[in-house]
């Protein structure tokens, strides 16, 4: 086993593990820091996928910026234990656990085997040349795809407005 | 050996936690996050996507993703905050205002 195929199955085990206590764990403060464990595990999958760029935007945005809005929320709201909220076997909980294992199930089973590496191994499923480097992402975003860009510039500033209206508090 | 259908894998299987995880909370708060670790499980098919064809605008759409992530985290934790005003409570079970 690679180095890599190690790091494939450390940071994938790390990601689902997280994610899973995320959704069942009672106390929403460790939810959030579970989930900035599943984000860093997923930066380093962006790194075995030679997007590096993506991966220092994954930390800096995810894990820095979104996950201090949750925690900051979070203890604003002051939800500690599990008053606000039960975790209980319900009907809904056990069909929606029974469906997402099926589809999971169908996913791995019947469409993803098509993509699985071709005889010659990784380094053909997945070149090296096409690096994510600052340099390529930029020159992309600003000459192909600058109009969704823009685009996104705007909503920013749009979810900016309508972040400070809703919690304002009203006079 | 890693190829893509193990990451596409991977995509898929974080992909249904985070939808079981939106069906069956009723804290709010853990419903975003549900969607948060939804959207980033599409980042990293879009990510597998680009590097496997060789071709950039999967990387670029993951950047456009995480901007709409951020602008959506903001947004409904300001609805959050909001409806906690008026119900003392994040229960989504709580928000029937519109008769849903």
């Amino acid at each position: 086993m690679s180095p890599v195929d190690l790091a494939f199955w450390i940071l994938a085990a790390l990601a689902v593990v997280a994610s899973v206590a995320v959704i069942v764990h009672r106390n929403p403060v460790w939810s959030v820091i579970l989930l900035v464990v599943t984000f860093f595990a997923q930066a380093g999958l962006f790194v075995l996928l030679h997007a590096h760029f993506l991966a220092v935007i994954q930390v800096l945005v995810y894990a820095g910026a979104i996950m201090v809005l949750f925690l900051f929320v979070v203890m604003l709201l002051n939800l500690g234990g599990p008053r606000w909220f039960e975790v209980a076997p319900t009907p809904l909980v056990v069909v929606a656990v029974a469906l997402g294992a099926a589809f999971v199930g169908v996913l791995v089973v019947g469409g993803l085997p098509q993509f699985a590496p071709a005889a010659e191994g990784p380094a053909a499923a997945i070149p090296r040349d096409v690096a994510g480097s600052v340099e390529a992402i930029g020159s992309a975003l600003y000459t192909a795809y600058y109009l969704p860009f823009l685009t996104t510039a705007l909503l920013l500033l749009v979810a900016m407005v309508g972040a400070v209206v809703l919690a304002r508090r009203e006079r | 050996m890693i190829g893509p259908g193990h990451f596409l894998t991977l995509s898929a299987i974080l992909f249904t936690v985070g939808v079981v995880g939106v069906l069956t909370r009723k804290n709010a708060i853990i419903v975003f996050m549900a969607i948060e670790i939804m959207m980033n499980a599409a980042n990293l098919a879009f990510a597998t996507i680009a590097t496997t064809m060789g071709d950039l605008a999967g990387q670029v759409m993951v950047l456009l993703v995480i901007a709409v992530a951020a602008a959506e985290a903001a947004v409904g934790l300001a609805i959050i905050v909001a409806m906690f005003r008026h119900r003392e409570t994040v229960n989504v079970e709580a928000f029937n205002l519109m008769r849903g």
